[in-house]
Protein backbone atom coordinates (compact mmCIF):
# COMPACT_ATOMS: atom_id res chain seq x y z
CA UNK A 1 0.00 0.00 0.00
CA UNK A 2 1.18 3.52 -0.99
CA UNK A 3 2.03 5.29 2.26
CA UNK A 4 2.09 9.16 2.32
CA UNK A 5 5.02 10.13 4.09
CA UNK A 6 5.71 11.03 7.58
CA UNK A 7 5.90 14.86 7.11
CA UNK A 8 3.05 14.76 4.68
CA UNK A 9 1.04 12.82 7.30
CA UNK A 10 2.37 15.65 9.93
CA UNK A 11 0.55 17.98 7.80
CA UNK A 12 -2.28 16.65 7.19
CA UNK A 13 -2.98 15.64 11.34
CA UNK A 14 -2.08 19.77 12.03
CA UNK A 15 -4.44 20.49 9.08
CA UNK A 16 -7.48 18.72 10.46
CA UNK A 17 -8.65 20.97 13.81
CA UNK A 18 -8.55 24.06 11.86
CA UNK A 19 -10.32 22.45 9.46
CA UNK A 20 -12.96 21.38 11.23
CA UNK A 21 -13.77 24.75 12.80
CA UNK A 22 -13.66 26.23 9.86
CA UNK A 23 -16.82 23.19 9.09
CA UNK A 24 -18.32 24.13 12.37
CA UNK A 25 -18.82 27.69 11.72
CA UNK A 26 -20.00 26.44 8.44
CA UNK A 27 -22.90 24.28 10.26
CA UNK A 28 -23.37 27.63 12.00
CA UNK A 29 -23.93 29.39 8.75
CA UNK A 30 -26.07 26.55 7.42
CA UNK A 31 -28.28 27.04 11.02
CA UNK A 32 -28.80 30.76 10.53
CA UNK A 33 -29.91 30.01 6.40
CA UNK A 34 -31.65 26.98 6.36
CA UNK A 35 -34.13 26.79 9.55
CA UNK A 36 -35.98 23.86 7.52
CA UNK A 37 -33.31 21.61 7.13
CA UNK A 38 -31.85 21.54 10.61
CA UNK A 39 -35.51 20.97 11.56
CA UNK A 40 -35.39 18.27 9.82
CA UNK A 41 -32.39 17.09 10.69
CA UNK A 42 -33.36 16.97 14.61
CA UNK A 43 -36.71 15.62 13.75
CA UNK A 44 -35.13 12.71 11.71
CA UNK A 45 -32.94 11.88 14.81
CA UNK A 46 -35.43 12.26 16.98
CA UNK A 47 -37.35 9.44 14.97
CA UNK A 48 -34.66 7.32 15.41
CA UNK A 49 -34.33 7.70 19.00
CA UNK A 50 -38.06 7.75 19.98
CA UNK A 51 -39.14 4.28 19.88
CA UNK A 52 -36.29 3.51 21.75
CA UNK A 53 -36.86 5.42 24.39
CA UNK A 54 -40.90 4.58 24.32
CA UNK A 55 -39.71 0.94 25.25
CA UNK A 56 -37.44 2.37 27.96
CA UNK A 57 -40.18 4.62 29.58
CA UNK A 58 -42.05 1.38 31.35
CA UNK A 59 -39.73 -0.04 33.12
CA UNK A 60 -37.36 3.58 33.97
CA UNK A 61 -41.31 4.63 34.61
CA UNK A 62 -41.41 1.78 37.37
CA UNK A 63 -38.16 2.37 38.98
CA UNK A 64 -39.16 5.93 39.35
CA UNK A 65 -42.19 5.12 41.25
CA UNK A 66 -40.72 2.18 43.06
CA UNK A 67 -37.86 5.31 44.72
CA UNK A 68 -41.13 7.95 44.90
CA UNK A 69 -43.38 5.49 46.90
CA UNK A 70 -40.48 4.81 48.99
CA UNK A 71 -39.95 8.34 49.91
CA UNK A 72 -43.84 8.85 50.36
CA UNK A 73 -43.87 6.24 52.75
CA UNK A 74 -41.80 8.67 55.00
CA UNK A 75 -44.85 11.25 54.91
CA UNK A 76 -47.99 9.41 55.19
CA UNK A 77 -49.27 10.46 58.15
CA UNK A 78 -48.89 13.94 57.51
CA UNK A 79 -50.26 13.38 53.97
CA UNK A 80 -53.25 11.31 55.03
CA UNK A 81 -54.17 14.00 57.19
CA UNK A 82 -54.02 16.92 54.75
CA UNK A 83 -56.31 14.47 52.11
CA UNK A 84 -58.52 14.32 54.55
CA UNK A 85 -58.98 17.79 54.96
CA UNK A 86 -58.85 18.34 51.42
CA UNK A 87 -61.38 16.26 50.64
CA UNK A 88 -63.86 17.23 52.59
CA UNK A 89 -63.55 20.68 51.14
CA UNK A 90 -63.72 19.09 48.08
CA UNK A 91 -67.01 17.29 48.67
CA UNK A 92 -68.61 20.62 50.03
CA UNK A 93 -67.18 21.77 46.13
CA UNK A 94 -68.67 18.84 44.55
CA UNK A 95 -72.14 19.94 46.12
CA UNK A 96 -72.15 23.08 44.46
CA UNK A 97 -70.94 21.99 41.40
CA UNK A 98 -73.25 19.46 40.72
CA UNK A 99 -75.66 22.09 41.61
CA UNK A 100 -74.59 24.75 39.67
CA UNK A 101 -74.09 21.87 36.36
CA UNK A 102 -77.85 21.01 36.54
CA UNK A 103 -78.60 25.05 36.68
CA UNK A 104 -76.25 25.43 33.26
CA UNK A 105 -78.00 22.63 32.09
CA UNK A 106 -81.67 24.22 32.66
CA UNK A 107 -80.57 27.54 31.75
CA UNK A 108 -78.35 26.34 28.22
CA UNK A 109 -82.21 24.53 27.08
CA UNK A 110 -83.70 27.43 28.08
CA UNK A 111 -82.09 29.74 25.59
CA UNK A 112 -81.57 27.14 22.66
CA UNK A 113 -77.77 26.76 23.44
CA UNK A 114 -75.95 25.52 20.92
CA UNK A 115 -73.05 23.17 22.35
CA UNK A 116 -69.14 23.46 21.09
CA UNK A 117 -68.61 20.29 19.47
CA UNK A 118 -66.26 17.89 21.05
CA UNK A 119 -62.64 17.96 19.90
CA UNK A 120 -61.37 14.36 19.17
CA UNK A 121 -58.07 13.63 20.76
CA UNK A 122 -54.82 10.94 21.10
CA UNK A 123 -52.82 10.37 24.28
CA UNK A 124 -49.21 10.01 23.95
CA UNK A 125 -46.33 8.79 26.81
CA UNK A 126 -43.98 11.55 27.23
CA UNK A 127 -40.48 9.59 26.94
CA UNK A 128 -37.55 12.33 26.43
CA UNK A 129 -36.68 16.06 27.29
CA UNK A 130 -36.62 17.90 24.40
CA UNK A 131 -36.15 20.85 25.39
CA UNK A 132 -31.83 21.47 25.84
CA UNK A 133 -30.73 23.90 28.39
CA UNK A 134 -32.46 27.10 26.76
CA UNK A 135 -35.71 25.43 25.99
CA UNK A 136 -38.61 23.51 27.70
CA UNK A 137 -40.36 21.16 25.45
CA UNK A 138 -40.85 17.22 25.95
CA UNK A 139 -40.95 14.99 23.48
CA UNK A 140 -43.45 12.31 22.62
CA UNK A 141 -43.53 8.94 21.04
CA UNK A 142 -46.26 7.46 18.54
CA UNK A 143 -46.46 5.12 15.91
CA UNK A 144 -46.36 5.77 12.29
CA UNK A 145 -49.31 7.59 10.41
CA UNK A 146 -50.07 9.46 14.07
CA UNK A 147 -51.89 12.19 11.75
CA UNK A 148 -50.56 15.00 14.45
CA UNK A 149 -50.28 18.37 13.09
CA UNK A 150 -48.14 21.28 14.33
CA UNK A 151 -50.01 23.69 16.61
CA UNK A 152 -52.46 21.50 18.28
CA UNK A 153 -52.73 21.65 21.80
CA UNK A 154 -51.48 19.26 24.70
CA UNK A 155 -53.58 18.86 28.06
CA UNK A 156 -52.62 16.99 30.96
CA UNK A 157 -55.06 15.65 33.50
CA UNK A 158 -55.11 19.37 35.03
CA UNK A 159 -54.27 21.72 32.38
CA UNK A 160 -53.15 23.27 29.49
CA UNK A 161 -49.31 22.24 29.18
CA UNK A 162 -48.06 23.61 25.47
CA UNK A 163 -48.71 23.41 21.48
CA UNK A 164 -46.42 21.17 19.43
CA UNK A 165 -43.90 22.75 17.35
CA UNK A 166 -42.76 19.73 15.44
CA UNK A 167 -43.66 16.85 13.93
CA UNK A 168 -41.98 13.84 12.79
CA UNK A 169 -42.91 10.40 11.28
CA UNK A 170 -42.59 8.27 14.93
CA UNK A 171 -42.09 11.59 17.87
CA UNK A 172 -43.54 15.08 17.88
CA UNK A 173 -42.50 17.87 20.04
CA UNK A 174 -44.40 20.00 22.33
CA UNK A 175 -43.49 23.56 23.41
CA UNK A 176 -44.43 23.64 27.07
CA UNK A 177 -46.18 27.36 28.29
CA UNK A 178 -43.07 27.95 30.17
CA UNK A 179 -40.45 28.13 27.32
CA UNK A 180 -39.22 31.48 26.86
CA UNK A 181 -40.85 31.44 23.20
CA UNK A 182 -44.32 30.69 24.44
CA UNK A 183 -47.24 33.32 24.21
CA UNK A 184 -50.44 32.36 24.74
CA UNK A 185 -53.69 34.21 24.81
CA UNK A 186 -55.28 33.93 28.42
CA UNK A 187 -58.52 35.59 29.67
CA UNK A 188 -58.40 36.36 33.52
CA UNK A 189 -61.35 34.77 35.10
CA UNK A 190 -63.16 36.84 37.41
CA UNK A 191 -62.80 40.48 35.51
CA UNK A 192 -62.53 38.38 31.74
CA UNK A 193 -60.04 40.91 31.25
CA UNK A 194 -57.38 39.45 28.11
CA UNK A 195 -53.53 39.36 28.67
CA UNK A 196 -50.76 37.20 27.25
CA UNK A 197 -48.79 34.55 29.08
CA UNK A 198 -45.44 34.54 28.42
CA UNK A 199 -42.82 31.97 29.53
CA UNK A 200 -39.99 32.78 31.23
CA UNK A 201 -38.26 29.42 30.94
CA UNK A 202 -38.64 29.44 34.82
CA UNK A 203 -41.53 27.46 36.71
CA UNK A 204 -43.60 30.22 36.46
CA UNK A 205 -44.66 31.94 33.19
CA UNK A 206 -45.66 35.38 33.49
CA UNK A 207 -48.73 37.43 32.71
CA UNK A 208 -47.75 40.99 30.44
CA UNK A 209 -50.32 43.04 28.44
CA UNK A 210 -53.35 43.24 30.66
CA UNK A 211 -56.09 45.59 30.20
CA UNK A 212 -56.01 49.11 32.41
CA UNK A 213 -58.10 48.79 35.04
CA UNK A 214 -57.98 45.05 35.48
CA UNK A 215 -55.08 44.20 37.65
CA UNK A 216 -54.75 40.72 37.83
CA UNK A 217 -55.75 39.35 41.42
CA UNK A 218 -53.79 37.01 43.80
CA UNK A 219 -55.64 33.85 43.06
CA UNK A 220 -57.58 34.06 40.24
CA UNK A 221 -57.96 30.99 37.76
CA UNK A 222 -56.40 32.32 33.91
CA UNK A 223 -58.24 30.27 31.28
CA UNK A 224 -57.20 30.62 27.30
CA UNK A 225 -58.85 32.69 25.23
CA UNK A 226 -60.15 31.99 21.78
CA UNK A 227 -58.35 35.55 20.48
CA UNK A 228 -55.98 34.35 17.47
CA UNK A 229 -57.65 31.15 17.01
CA UNK A 230 -54.84 29.70 18.29
CA UNK A 231 -56.62 27.90 21.25
CA UNK A 232 -60.35 26.81 22.01
CA UNK A 233 -61.96 29.02 24.56
CA UNK A 234 -61.83 28.05 28.31
CA UNK A 235 -58.97 25.83 28.45
CA UNK A 236 -58.04 25.78 32.54
CA UNK A 237 -53.99 27.16 32.57
CA UNK A 238 -53.53 28.43 35.83
CA UNK A 239 -53.53 30.42 38.99
CA UNK A 240 -52.14 34.06 39.44
CA UNK A 241 -49.61 34.10 41.85
CA UNK A 242 -47.51 37.57 42.65
CA UNK A 243 -43.65 37.39 42.92
CA UNK A 244 -41.84 38.61 45.31
CA UNK A 245 -40.94 41.73 43.16
CA UNK A 246 -44.69 42.28 42.30
CA UNK A 247 -45.25 41.05 39.36
CA UNK A 248 -48.34 38.82 37.99
CA UNK A 249 -47.22 35.09 37.41
CA UNK A 250 -48.90 32.07 36.93
CA UNK A 251 -48.71 29.06 38.31
CA UNK A 252 -49.62 26.44 35.63
CA UNK A 253 -52.29 23.86 36.97
CA UNK A 254 -50.90 21.49 34.73
CA UNK A 255 -47.34 19.44 36.27
CA UNK A 256 -45.45 20.62 34.37
CA UNK A 257 -42.57 19.29 35.99
CA UNK A 258 -43.24 15.40 35.50
CA UNK A 259 -45.31 15.21 32.87
CA UNK A 260 -46.06 11.32 31.78
CA UNK A 261 -48.85 11.10 29.67
CA UNK A 262 -50.63 14.31 27.55
CA UNK A 263 -53.70 14.37 25.82
CA UNK A 264 -53.17 16.09 22.24
CA UNK A 265 -56.76 17.58 20.51
CA UNK A 266 -57.41 18.45 17.96
CA UNK A 267 -59.51 21.46 17.88
CA UNK A 268 -59.13 22.25 13.68
CA UNK A 269 -57.61 25.61 14.76
CA UNK A 270 -55.38 26.93 11.84
CA UNK A 271 -54.64 30.50 12.81
CA UNK A 272 -51.02 29.24 14.50
CA UNK A 273 -47.75 28.91 13.63
CA UNK A 274 -45.06 28.93 16.85
CA UNK A 275 -43.10 31.63 17.06
CA UNK A 276 -39.69 30.45 16.04
CA UNK A 277 -41.53 29.12 12.54
CA UNK A 278 -43.07 32.77 11.85
CA UNK A 279 -40.82 33.34 9.39
CA UNK A 280 -40.58 29.66 7.97
CA UNK A 281 -42.67 28.37 5.09
CA UNK A 282 -45.14 25.87 6.68
CA UNK A 283 -47.18 24.94 3.73
CA UNK A 284 -46.94 21.01 2.57
CA UNK A 285 -45.78 20.23 5.71
CA UNK A 286 -47.22 18.05 8.38
CA UNK B 1 -3.90 1.13 13.66
CA UNK B 2 -1.96 1.00 16.95
CA UNK B 3 1.85 2.38 16.54
CA UNK B 4 3.39 -0.66 17.25
CA UNK B 5 1.57 -2.13 13.75
CA UNK B 6 3.36 0.41 11.96
CA UNK B 7 6.77 -0.76 13.24
CA UNK B 8 8.66 -3.81 12.26
CA UNK B 9 9.17 -6.42 14.51
CA UNK B 10 7.04 -9.74 14.76
CA UNK B 11 2.91 -9.57 15.78
CA UNK B 12 0.48 -12.11 15.33
CA UNK B 13 -0.94 -12.91 11.99
CA UNK B 14 -4.02 -9.98 11.17
CA UNK B 15 -6.78 -12.77 11.45
CA UNK B 16 -10.45 -11.28 11.42
CA UNK B 17 -10.98 -11.58 15.05
CA UNK B 18 -7.78 -9.22 15.75
CA UNK B 19 -9.09 -6.90 13.06
CA UNK B 20 -11.95 -6.38 14.77
CA UNK B 21 -10.62 -6.34 18.13
CA UNK B 22 -8.04 -3.37 16.53
CA UNK B 23 -11.32 -1.78 15.17
CA UNK B 24 -12.93 -1.98 18.38
CA UNK B 25 -10.09 -0.44 20.53
CA UNK B 26 -9.51 2.27 18.24
CA UNK B 27 -13.67 3.00 18.00
CA UNK B 28 -14.66 2.59 21.94
CA UNK B 29 -13.70 6.44 22.77
CA UNK B 30 -16.41 7.25 19.94
CA UNK B 31 -19.11 4.54 20.84
CA UNK B 32 -18.72 5.28 24.12
CA UNK B 33 -19.23 8.98 24.11
CA UNK B 34 -22.48 8.62 21.75
CA UNK B 35 -23.70 5.97 23.67
CA UNK B 36 -23.20 8.00 27.16
CA UNK B 37 -24.96 10.85 25.12
CA UNK B 38 -28.31 9.09 24.16
CA UNK B 39 -28.47 7.36 27.05
CA UNK B 40 -28.80 10.94 29.07
CA UNK B 41 -31.51 11.52 27.40
CA UNK B 42 -33.29 8.10 28.24
CA UNK B 43 -36.56 9.02 30.24
CA UNK B 44 -35.34 9.04 33.64
CA UNK B 45 -37.79 11.36 35.35
CA UNK B 46 -34.97 13.27 37.38
CA UNK B 47 -35.15 16.65 38.03
CA UNK B 48 -32.80 19.24 35.26
CA UNK B 49 -32.04 16.19 33.36
CA UNK B 50 -31.42 18.43 30.15
CA UNK B 51 -28.14 19.42 31.49
CA UNK B 52 -27.19 15.88 31.31
CA UNK B 53 -26.77 15.81 27.84
CA UNK B 54 -23.80 18.74 27.32
CA UNK B 55 -22.01 17.59 30.17
CA UNK B 56 -21.68 14.19 29.17
CA UNK B 57 -20.48 15.20 26.06
CA UNK B 58 -18.12 17.37 27.18
CA UNK B 59 -16.58 15.33 29.77
CA UNK B 60 -16.43 12.85 26.95
CA UNK B 61 -14.56 14.94 24.94
CA UNK B 62 -12.27 15.85 27.33
CA UNK B 63 -11.34 12.93 28.85
CA UNK B 64 -10.45 10.31 25.79
CA UNK B 65 -8.86 13.84 23.93
CA UNK B 66 -6.24 13.67 27.07
CA UNK B 67 -6.46 10.10 27.21
CA UNK B 68 -6.36 8.62 23.56
CA UNK B 69 -6.49 11.79 21.27
CA UNK B 70 -5.52 9.48 18.13
CA UNK B 71 -9.15 7.56 18.79
CA UNK B 72 -10.88 10.90 19.32
CA UNK B 73 -9.95 12.59 16.31
CA UNK B 74 -10.92 16.32 15.39
CA UNK B 75 -13.52 14.82 12.97
CA UNK B 76 -15.16 12.54 15.58
CA UNK B 77 -15.28 15.92 17.60
CA UNK B 78 -17.06 17.51 14.99
CA UNK B 79 -19.73 14.59 15.18
CA UNK B 80 -20.54 14.83 18.36
CA UNK B 81 -20.47 18.49 18.94
CA UNK B 82 -23.15 17.91 15.66
CA UNK B 83 -25.33 15.37 17.45
CA UNK B 84 -25.29 17.25 20.61
CA UNK B 85 -26.73 20.25 18.41
CA UNK B 86 -29.47 18.44 17.31
CA UNK B 87 -30.11 16.76 20.48
CA UNK B 88 -29.63 19.45 22.90
CA UNK B 89 -31.87 22.38 20.66
CA UNK B 90 -28.42 24.26 20.60
CA UNK B 91 -28.37 26.45 17.49
CA UNK B 92 -26.61 24.22 14.91
CA UNK B 93 -22.82 25.04 15.24
CA UNK B 94 -22.66 25.76 18.86
CA UNK B 95 -22.10 22.23 20.37
CA UNK B 96 -19.81 21.75 17.24
CA UNK B 97 -17.26 24.79 18.21
CA UNK B 98 -17.29 24.19 21.41
CA UNK B 99 -16.62 20.85 21.37
CA UNK B 100 -13.82 21.36 18.98
CA UNK B 101 -12.52 23.85 21.60
CA UNK B 102 -12.53 21.60 24.02
CA UNK B 103 -10.47 19.20 21.96
CA UNK B 104 -8.36 22.18 20.99
CA UNK B 105 -7.28 22.70 25.07
CA UNK B 106 -6.90 19.56 26.05
CA UNK B 107 -4.36 18.89 23.29
CA UNK B 108 -2.74 21.84 24.72
CA UNK B 109 -2.56 20.68 27.91
CA UNK B 110 -2.34 16.67 27.55
CA UNK B 111 1.60 17.07 27.97
CA UNK B 112 1.08 19.37 31.26
CA UNK B 113 -1.44 17.17 32.67
CA UNK B 114 -0.04 13.50 31.51
CA UNK B 115 2.04 13.51 34.83
CA UNK B 116 -0.48 14.67 37.23
CA UNK B 117 -3.24 12.82 39.42
CA UNK B 118 -6.68 12.76 39.31
CA UNK B 119 -7.65 15.13 41.11
CA UNK B 120 -5.69 18.31 39.06
CA UNK B 121 -7.31 16.49 36.13
CA UNK B 122 -10.70 17.36 37.46
CA UNK B 123 -9.80 20.82 38.96
CA UNK B 124 -8.43 21.90 35.24
CA UNK B 125 -11.79 20.35 34.05
CA UNK B 126 -13.89 22.56 36.38
CA UNK B 127 -12.41 25.40 34.78
CA UNK B 128 -12.98 24.10 31.33
CA UNK B 129 -16.00 23.26 32.28
CA UNK B 130 -17.14 26.98 33.30
CA UNK B 131 -14.99 28.63 30.07
CA UNK B 132 -17.15 25.89 27.77
CA UNK B 133 -19.99 27.14 29.54
CA UNK B 134 -19.49 30.98 28.83
CA UNK B 135 -18.34 30.32 25.52
CA UNK B 136 -21.31 28.44 24.98
CA UNK B 137 -24.11 30.88 26.65
CA UNK B 138 -21.98 33.66 24.44
CA UNK B 139 -22.60 31.81 21.48
CA UNK B 140 -26.33 31.05 21.90
CA UNK B 141 -27.33 34.86 23.07
CA UNK B 142 -25.11 36.09 20.01
CA UNK B 143 -27.01 33.75 17.47
CA UNK B 144 -30.39 33.81 18.74
CA UNK B 145 -29.81 37.62 19.08
CA UNK B 146 -31.30 37.69 22.92
CA UNK B 147 -29.61 37.30 26.12
CA UNK B 148 -30.42 34.25 27.25
CA UNK B 149 -30.83 33.21 30.65
CA UNK B 150 -27.00 32.46 32.37
CA UNK B 151 -28.69 30.21 35.62
CA UNK B 152 -28.39 26.95 33.37
CA UNK B 153 -24.96 27.68 31.83
CA UNK B 154 -24.10 27.84 35.80
CA UNK B 155 -26.06 24.58 36.64
CA UNK B 156 -24.55 22.98 33.32
CA UNK B 157 -20.79 24.02 34.70
CA UNK B 158 -21.43 22.68 38.12
CA UNK B 159 -23.02 19.44 37.25
CA UNK B 160 -19.91 18.97 34.97
CA UNK B 161 -17.55 19.57 37.33
CA UNK B 162 -19.82 17.16 40.07
CA UNK B 163 -20.32 14.46 37.44
CA UNK B 164 -17.21 14.00 36.50
CA UNK B 165 -15.89 11.22 38.55
CA UNK B 166 -19.03 9.71 37.92
CA UNK B 167 -18.29 9.23 34.55
CA UNK B 168 -14.38 9.21 34.15
CA UNK B 169 -13.84 7.04 36.84
CA UNK B 170 -15.73 4.21 35.08
CA UNK B 171 -13.72 5.20 31.49
CA UNK B 172 -10.54 5.19 33.01
CA UNK B 173 -11.84 1.84 34.37
CA UNK B 174 -12.63 0.53 30.58
CA UNK B 175 -9.60 1.84 29.10
CA UNK B 176 -7.03 0.17 31.52
CA UNK B 177 -9.37 -3.21 30.94
CA UNK B 178 -11.22 -3.59 28.07
CA UNK B 179 -10.10 -0.62 25.81
CA UNK B 180 -6.53 -0.97 26.53
CA UNK B 181 -4.83 0.30 22.93
CA UNK B 182 -1.67 -1.50 24.10
CA UNK B 183 -3.57 -4.57 23.34
CA UNK B 184 -3.65 -4.30 19.65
Amino acid sequence: MLRPSIQARHAVARLTLPVMFIAAFGLMLVGKVDTVLVERARTLVYDLGAPIYAALAEPLGRINKAVTEVVDLWGLRGENARLREENEHLRRWQSIALTLDAENKRLKTALRWIPDPQASYVTARVVADAGGVYAKAVLLALGPNHGLRKGQIALDERGLVGRITEVGSRSVRVLLITDMNSRVPVVLETSRAHAILAGTNGPLPRLLYWSEGTVPKEGERVVTSAEANAFPANLPVGVVRYSANGNPEVEPDAQLRAIDIVRIFDYGLGGFASPETTARPTAGRR
Amino acid sequence: MALRDRLPGVRPRPTMGRRLEVVWLYAFPAMTSLFLMLFSLAPFGLWGQSALLPTVALTCVWFWSLLRPEAMAPPVVLLIGLLLDLLGFLPLGVGALTMLTTYGLAQRLRRFLVHKGFATTWLIFTGVACGIGAMNWALVSLLTLRFVASGPVLFQAGLAAAMYPVVAIPLMLAHRSIADPDRA
